[in-house]
Formats: C-alpha cells, sequence, structure tokens
C-alpha cells in the first residue's frame, strides 16, 4: 500500500517526539533514552517500508504523494501557492532509507549521553525531521524550510555536547566549529534563497510547487545565470571544494551520533539538492555548468584524500575522507550520463552508511580513551576484536573493496566518467588509490601491530554499540553484494531527469 | 469636500474607552491610597483586553470621522494589535515597575495613552491628524523613556529621544506644508487625486515634502540615517518600556506609512520608489552590521529592530497589496516575537540585575524556560524555520522580489545571514557558557505564562500562518481599492 502518509509520519513522529520530549521531566533520563531509541526504531520501520514499498514499474515520476494546500490564491501566491507536497522518485527512496537507518543508529549510540540528554534528543529529532522533510518535499517553499531546519539545531548539538580539538600548534573549539558550520550553511542557504526567488519570479505562475515548476521552460541564460546559486548554495552542504572546511571541523567537534547524522546525510541534502534544485529545474544551465563541477569535484576527490593522509587525529581523518568520498558524488552528478549519476546516487547512500559507521566507532573508541591520536594507539585488535573488525570493514568500504557497498558506487562514477572525461576519471582513480593508503595505514598503525601498554585497559565497545554497528555493516554488506533493490530505484528515475543521457 | 460631515462620535468608542482607563488609573492612583499599587497593570491590562473585545465590533464595517479618521478592516487589524501588545506589555512590567519605579499610575496611563495615539496613526486619512497622533505617542514615549528617576541613562536617552523627536516633527511638519502647497490639500485621497491630474509646476515642492515627510517618519521608526537616538533609547529606558518601542512604536510609524503612501502617493509612485528603497538598503546592512559588536541586550536588540525596520521600508519600496500583506504579517510576527524575547529578558533582569550579554551566562542551567523561550524568539529573529521569522521574511522578501526589487530581497537576504551571527553569540552565552553563579532561579508565573503564550504565537506563525495572513490580506484590501 503506497501512501504519502508514511513520508508524513517520518516527519511528524521526530516532531512529535521531540515535542513529548519537552515535557518529561529531565529526572528521568532512562525514559527519555527508551523514547529517543523507540522513535528511532519507527522511523527505521517506515523508512525500509517507504524503500521495499516503492513500486519499480509504476509510470508515475513520484510515488507516496500527499498534498496539502498551505496557502494559496492570496497576495502573490496563486492556485497551489504553497503546499505541503511530499512524494520520493527512486532517487528519493534510497535517502529516505539512508536517514531511517542512521537516525536509528544515532539515537542507539547517544544512550550513552548523560549531559541534559532530555535538550539533546530534541535537538536531535529536530534535527531528523528537517532531513526526512527535504527528500520528501516536492514543493520549493518547504524544501527550503526543512533544509533550514536541519540546519537549526546544528549549533547547540556541535557547541554544547561536541568536542574541541588540540593540536600541538593551534586548537579548534567546539564554539568556534559550531560557528563555523552554521555561517557557512546558513550562507550557503542565501544562495539557494534568492535562487528560489529569481525561480519563483521568472516562472510567473504564482506556486512553489516543484513538480508544476518542472514542466516550466526557463530562459537559457537565466538557467545559466540561477543555476550556478543553486549549485554553490547546495554544493557547500556537500562539501564541494573551496567551500568544504567547515566539514572536517563541524564534523571532529560534533558528538557521535550528530557526526553520523551530519556526514552521514546531511551532505546527501546537498547534491540531493543539485539534483532536485539545479538539475530537474534548470537542465540547460546544468548542461553548462557541469564542466566546472566535475572540475572541483576532482579536486574535492584528490585534494580531500591528500588532506586525509596528513591527518594525525582519526576523526579529522574520516572527516577529510567524506570530503574526498563526496568529491565522487559531485563528479557523478556532473557527467550527466546515467550511470555516472546512477553512481553518484548509490555513493550517497553508500558513503553515509559507511561514514556512519567510522563515526560511530571513533566515537566509541574516543569514550575511552579520550584521545583520536592514531599515532599513540596500537594493537587494539588485541583488546577489542570486534570493534577493529568493524572500522576494518567501514574502512575497507571506504576505499572500495568489491563485495562492499563503496565498490558498486564508485565503479559506476569511474565508468560514467570514463565515458565523459576520462582524463579526469584516471584522477578520480588516483584518489581511490590514496584512499588505499591512508586507510590502511591507519588500521596497521592503530590497530594492528604490538600492543601498546597504555591501553590495556580498554574494553570492547558495548551492545548497544555493537548492534548499531551490526546494523549499518549489514547495509554495507548488502549493497556491496546485492544492489539491484537500489541500481533498479535509481536507474529508472535518473533516466527522467532532462539531459541525463 | 462635501459639506455633510459624518460625526459620528459612536466610531471612536474604543478610544474613548482607552482615555476613560488612563483617567481610571490615574484617578485611583491619586484619589485611593487604599488601593494596592501592585494591583494597577493587571487592571490596566483587563481594561486593555475588554476593549480589545469590544473594538472586535468593528470587523468588516468602513466608516469615516470627518473623512479625518477612517474606521475600516485596517484600522480594526491595528486597534486589536496595538492594544493587544500594550496589554503584553503592561503585565510584563508588573514586578519591574513594582521594584524599580516610582509613580506607577502615571506609568501605566500613558502607556494607555499612547496606545491611542498609535491607533489613530494608523486610522488618520489626513496629514494633520496623522501628525497629531503621532505626537501623542512621542510625548507619551518621551516620559515613559526618562521614567528611571534613579539611572542617569534613563535621563540622557529620554533627552536624546526628545530632542530629536522634536527635530522631527519639524521636519515632518515642514515637509506636511509643501505636500499641501503642491496638492492643496491634507486629505489623502485629495492628494493622491490631486498628483493623479500631474504636477505641473509642483515637481520641487513635491520631491521637497517627500523627502521631508520621509525624514520625519524615518526619524520615529528608526530608519538609516535618521536611527541615532535608537541604541541611547533603548538603553536607557526602562526594560518593558524597550520592549513597548520596538513593537508598538515602530508598527505604528509603519502603519501611518502605508496608509500614507498607499493613500496618497500611489499616483506618484516613481518619486519615492527610490528614496525609500535606498533608505531600506541602508538601514538593513548598517543595523545588521553594528549589532554585530553590542555588548549590550538593549542596544543589541536596538540595532537587530533598525535592520527589521530595513526589512519593513523595502515592503514599502515595493509597494502593493501583496506586499502590504506581507509587511503586516510580517510586522505582526515581529512584535510577537520581539515581546517574547523581551519577557525573557525582563524577567532574567528583575532575578539577577544584568543586561550585559555576558550576564546572560548559563541561562539554560538557571532558568531553562527563559533560556529556550529566548533562544526560539532569538532564531525567530533570525529567520529560522518554525518559527514566525522564516514564513514572515519568506513572504515578505518574495513579495518585495516579485514586485521587481531582486536586488533588495537579495540584500535583506544576505543581512538575515549577517545577523545569524549575533543571535547565536547570545544564545551561546546561554548555553554553552557556564554559569556565573548556580542554583535554579524561580521565574514568577505570570513572566513565564506570558512567555509561552507568546513563544506559541510565534510557532503558530511559523507553521500555519494562513489565518493570519488572511487577516493581512482583509485589512490592507482596501487601501488599494
Amino acid at each position: 500500500m503506497q501512501t504519502g502518509y508514511i513520508l508524513l509520519a517520518t516527519i511528524a513522529v521526530p516532531l512529535l517526539t521531540a515535542l513529548a520530549l519537552t515535557v518529561i521531566p529531565s529526572r528521568y533520563p532512562n525514559a527519555i533514552r527508551v523514547l529517543a531509541v523507540a522513535t528511532g526504531f519507527v522511523l527505521f520501520g517506515l523508512s525500509l517500508y517507504a524503500f521495499f514499498a516503492y513500486q519499480l514499474s509504476s509510470g508515475d515520476q513520484f510515488q507516496f504523494e500527499l498534498r496539502w494546500t498551505w496557502i494559496e490564491n492570496i497576495g502573490f501566491l496563486g492556485e497551489n501557492g504553497i503546499t505541503l507536497h511530499l512524494g520520493i522518485d527512486g532517487i528519493g527512496a534510497p535517502m529516505v532509507l539512508l536517514t531511517g537507518i542512521v537516525a536509528f543508529t544515532g539515537t542507539i549510540i547517544s544512550w550513552k549521553i548523560d549531559y541534559r540528554n532530555k535538550d539533546y534528543f530534541v535537538l536531535f529529532f529536530v534535527l531528523v525531521a528537517g532531513v526526512f522533510g527535504v527528500f520528501a518535499s516536492l514543493d520549493l517553499f518547504f524544501w527550503f524550510f526543512f533544509y533550514e531546519l536541519a540546519v537549526l539545531p546544528m549549533y547547540l548539538l556541535i557547541g554544547v555536547w561536541g568536542s574541541s580539538s588540540v593540536f600541538p600548534t593551534f586548537a579548534r573549539t567546539k564554539e568556534y566549529s559550531a560557528m563555523k558550520l552554521m555561517l557557512y550553511l546558513v550562507g550557503a542557504s542565501v544562495f539557494i534563497f534568492v535562487g528560489i526567488f529569481a525561480v519563483f519570479v521568472e516562472a510567473g505562475i504564482g506556486t512553489f510547487d516543484l513538480p508544476t515548476l518542472y514542466e516550466v521552460e526557463f530562459d537559457e541564460n537565466f538557467q545559466k545565470i540561477v543555476f550556478p546559486l543553486f549549485l554553490i548554495g547546495c554544493g557547500v552542504l556537500a562539501g564541494l571544494w573551496p567551500f568544504h572546511t567547515w566539514s572536517p571541523d563541524g564534523h571532529v567537534a560534533a558528538p557521535t551520533a550528530v557526526s553520523m547524522l551530519h556526514a552521514g546525510v546531511l551532505m546527501k541534502l546537498g547534491a540531493f539538492g543539485i539534483i532536485r534544485l539545479g538539475m530537474q529545474l534548470l537542465p540547460e544551465g546544468a548542461d553548462f555548468w557541469m564542466p566546472a563541477l566535475i572540475t572541483l569535484g576532482t579536486v574535492n576527490v584528490v585534494y580531500g584524500a591528500i588532506s586525509a593522509m596528513a591527518q594525525t587525529d582519526l576523526k579529522y581523518m574520516i572527516g577529510y575522507s567524506s570530503v574526498s568520498h563526496m568529491g565522487y558524488v559531485l563528479v557523478g552528478l556532473a557527467t550527466l550520463n546515467p550511470i555516472g549519476v546512477n553512481g553518484a546516487v548509490l555513493q550517497m547512500f553508500s558513503h553515509g552508511v559507511m561514514t556512519a559507521l567510522l563515526f560511530a566507532m571513533v566515537g566509541a573508541l574516543y569514550d575511552q580513551a579520550h584521545t583520536r591520536d592514531m599515532s599513540v594507539f596500537g594493537g587494539l585488535a588485541q583488546k577489542m576484536p570486534r570493534f577493529v573488525a568493524f572500522f576494518s570493514i567501514a574502512g575497507l568500504a571506504s576505499l572500495g573493496l568489491p563485495g562492499l557497498s563503496g565498490f558498486v558506487a564508485e565503479f559506476n562514477v569511474f565508468v560514467g566518467t570514463f565515458q565523459t572525461y576520462p582524463a579526469l576519471g584516471a584522477l578520480g582513480i588516483l584518489g581511490a588509490a590514496i584512499t588505499a593508503v591512508y586507510i590502511l595505514r591507519m588500521l596497521s598503525q592503530a590497530f594492528f601491530g604490538p600492543a601498546n601498554e597504555r591501553w590495556a585497559d580498554l574494553k570492547e565497545m558495548s551492545h548497544l554499540e555493537q548492534a548499531a554497528g551490526a546494523l549499518l555493516i549489514a547495509f554495507i554488506v548488502f549493497m556491496g553484494v546485492f544492489p539491484s533493490p537500489f541500481v533498479d530505484r535509481i536507474a529508472d528515475s535518473v533516466l527522467r531527469i532532462p539531459g541525463v543521457g | 469636500m462635501s459639506n455633510e460631515l459624518n460625526l459620528d462620535y459612536s466610531l471612536l468608542t474604543p478610544e474613548f474607552c482607552l482615555g476613560g482607563l488612563a483617567a481610571l488609573i490615574l484617578a485611583l492612583d491619586l484619589f485611593a491610597p487604599r488601593f494596592r499599587k501592585e494591583w494597577l497593570p493587571y487592571l490596566t491590562a483587563a481594561g486593555l483586553v475588554a476593549i480589545l473585545v469590544l473594538s472586535l465590533g468593528w470587523v468588516n464595517k468602513e466608516s469615516d470621522f470627518a473623512g479625518l479618521i477612517f474606521i475600516d478592516n485596517y484600522t480594526t487589524f491595528f486597534r486589536v494589535f496595538f492594544i493587544a501588545s500594550t496589554a503584553v506589555v503592561a503585565l510584563a512590567s508588573a514586578h519591574y515597575v513594582q521594584a524599580r519605579l516610582s509613580n506607577p499610575g502615571e506609568y501605566y496611563a500613558l502607556l494607555v495613552l499612547s496606545t491611542i495615539g498609535a491607533i489613530y496613526m494608523a486610522a488618520s486619512r489626513e496629514l494633520l491628524t496623522a501628525y497629531i497622533s503621532l505626537e501623542l505617542l512621542s510625548f507619551c514615549l518621551y516620559v515613559l523613556v526618562s521614567f528611571s528617576t534613579s539611572d542617569r541613562r534613563s535621563h540622557e536617552g529620554g533627552l536624546k529621544y526628545m530632542l530629536l523627536g522634536a527635530f522631527a516633527s519639524a521636519l515632518l511638519l515642514y515637509g506636511i506644508s509643501f505636500i499641501y502647497g503642491s496638492s492643496g490639500s491634507t486629505f489623502y485621497d485629495e492628494i493622491a487625486a490631486a498628483y493623479a491630474g500631474g504636477t505641473d509646476g509642483f515637481e520641487l515642492g513635491l520631491l521637497m515634502g517627500l523627502v521631508l515627510v520621509l525624514a520625519g517618519l524615518g526619524f520615529k521608526v528608526a530608519a538609516v540615517p535618521f536611527h541615532m537616538w535608537t541604541p541611547d533609547a533603548y538603553e536607557g529606558a526602562p526594560l518593558p518600556i524597550t520592549a513597548y518601542l520596538s513593537a508598538t512604536s515602530k508598527a505604528a510609524g509603519f502603519a501611518l506609512l502605508l496608509r500614507l503612501f498607499s493613500g496618497a502617493f500611489m499616483p506618484v509612485r516613481d518619486d519615492w520608489q527610490w528614496m525609500i528603497a535606498a533608505l531600506a538598503a541602508i538601514t538593513m546592512v548598517v543595523g545588521n552590521l553594528v549589532a554585530l559588536q553590542q555588548s549590550n541586550i538593549k542596544r543589541l536588540l536596538a540595532y537587530s529592530s533598525i535592520g527589521q525596520v530595513g526589512y519593513m521600508l523595502m515592503a514599502l519600496a515595493a509597494l502593493s497589496s501583496a506586499s502590504a500583506s506581507a509587511l503586516l504579517l510580517h510586522l505582526s510576527g515581529y512584535v510577537i516575537t520581539n515581546l517574547a524575547a523581551f519577557i525573557c529578558i525582563i524577567a532574567w533582569y528583575n532575578l539577577t540585575d544584568k543586561e550585559e550579554i555576558r550576564g546572560f551566562r548559563g541561562m539554560a542551567e538557571r532558568a531553562p524556560l527563559l533560556a529556550a523561550v529566548l533562544a526560539a524568539a532569538l532564531f525567530s529573529l533570525s529567520g529560522m524555520p518554525l518559527f514566525a521569522g522564516f514564513f514572515t521574511k519568506f513572504i515578505l522578501f518574495q513579495a518585495v522580489a516579485s514586485e521587481g526589487f531582486l536586488w533588495l530581497a537579495v540584500i535583506a537576504v544576505t543581512m538575515s545571514f549577517v545577523s545569524i551571527y549575533y543571535y547565536l553569540m547570545v544564545i551561546k552565552e546561554m548555553y554553552i557558557s557556564e554559569p556565573e553563579e548556580p542554583g535554579r532561579l524561580q521565574v514568577p508565573v505570570l513572566l513565564s505564562g506570558l512567555a509561552v503564550a507568546l513563544v506559541a504565537g510565534v510557532f503558530y506563525v511559523g507553521i500555519y500562518p494562513r489565518h493570519l495572513l488572511e487577516v493581512a490580506e482583509e485589512a490592507t484590501k482596501l487601501l488599494f481599492a
């Protein structure tokens, strides 16, 4: 059964939970935890349902549609001016699933939070609602509404529950990172906001409804001018070089579950926005600007990988590897070629799951060891075998080992790139090679080799963390060995993007 | 001008009642020594609410008093708006006035009297009536700003406000004389009719008139470069009066501007659009940039309100029925939000005597409800979703962009982005910095109740503003008839 109420529930359930949490007295921290994890589980169930009930050959561009008129026929708003129009296509479906997985595992990982955990979960669920909303919205107003909603709680989540990093020559306080992240993301939204104004005025039909706006043929010059607004605005969130510097700082400073959501899902909002607002709305603009995007995306891949190699802090390494991996997404989108765009969307899902796993594992280690400096660890495999196994799987997925999700995604991106820009494809593969270097070096240095006495009293990670990790690994392997449920959904919708093919 | 003037005094009943309420408050204060003074705010608020209900009787009615004062949906909208916000300010003053000010009777009476001025600023369709209403509001405010006899900043702020206000009034009057000279009337509709027939020979007089009127009113609403009094008056005034300045007095200025420009100056739109657009642009930029370096919460909100004035002026530059209703929507959202913010600041100041932003440290630990409401209000002012600010700004900016002022909307969005920084600095102190002293604070039920009610309004406007927008549309429809 397909109904838009499923999508509505993914937005309403976290918001209502946030509301309910505010009335639970904070002297019952366990009740708060149970409610949070239960909500996470419900969201996971809803997103699984939305993904698997998505019909492959329905012929409709969007499924699970729901349309509630919010405001119409008033002022400058015409018919269907602002509608709560929800729906997903084959690109939205895996994103909704991804959000469900990461939100659920995130609530499990957050069980450990003691300090004001009520406030924490309220903000966490506002963030989750925003993310689900962006993936499900088919109305420009609400798209932007949820986009900002996802940014809203970040400052406090990082500022209150985050951690500062101190290096020999400088420090990155959590306040600094939180403010940097907020200013980058809100600054980026200025571009999107202006783009929305321009599109609305140019279309002149008084509606923010996206499918209606997709029918409008915008003037070519207009498209060329406005597309970069969406590209930069959404690109910042996707970690587009040279606007990526908020992302390693922000992800490192954030508490574990927020890093998981942020790197795992929020960066995908950016890429998703490039598709929804950029490529689908302004195809000629996209065609014009894609050479620029593919160049910047390649810089992302190589520069991110080199930067990751230079890091001594485990979490910063993962942060920069996210920049590098998001580069594949951008490159894949920029090919405007069915295989490449397919790969980009696959990579969005794959990177989301594996980076969530990586951040969860780093968080589990940091909570015990209180340091993330790779060089001081050694031989952890003897003390924490499961932890090391989980971490290694995530690392191997990250470097694109066949049989895990990263391979499927990156392979598609490379094929797409070689068909369009062979030279840049070669550089992309170089990036993958560098990734292999830093991941394997990190594994050998920190986890294997002789045991370090200093870490003699480290314990295996908790059962909750193992459960969360296992769930994430299940999806990494699932997509690695059986990608067709993903590919089938994505491929059909990718072909409907004008200008792809 | 027809010879038969409609002198139906019943149209003015709510204002007569307001005047009566003010007199009653004064009389109680003077002649009833056994009347307990701490009941005055509740009496004031109760009286205001009763008058508010009474004024709802004029919904969808349309009439005028001698062509000077129009009672239509626009007036009714602002009647309700001003009376409600005055009632909130009166309640919010209760503890503050009792603890820190003498002469509570005069305080509340002036507050009520100023509301009459504010209402007639929205209602009048004649330049001199509008001017007198403006002066009524201003004179009450001059006194209220300098009401704190123990605080020298209050005297300084009051004096500055009065001197500059008098200067602005002079400019405005001089401007009115030019308008009268070039059009031959002080009635809005006759001015419009005169200008619609061409301004041959009077082009310069019209321009002078527009410039002077804009400068005079610009002072009142604190548009840059006429804003210099704002931070000092805001800082010096007793806190509830600061709230009142930022809410009612600002809204009244815009109520007058909107009625005046849509009623009288529409035919000469080309002559003033660029002026207001330029004012709006400078006001947004200066207000938001200067706010960045403030360390006192009152001054911060003073500059942030200047920034907000810039957004509202934008709607005036891009005047159309869509942008007028967007302006009313934004104004309502802004006033609700600002009052919510001020309630928290007042409550915090009552308990800790701190009004520096640094003094807000650890509010989340010591008074979590206040911190949450203040954070919500600040996020709303910066235009974050779920809160009023997002929706009202979105509608306002889009309305401006739709009228061909995309460049203004771009500046507005950019400045709105700048504003997030200084609001976050306040939130940082409340939530991230350690408290200076430990211990929960007991916030009075009255103030926490008000804060919760207002923040509920902020959410309502932010999530489902349809009804408010429809009301605003109804209220402004006749302006463009």
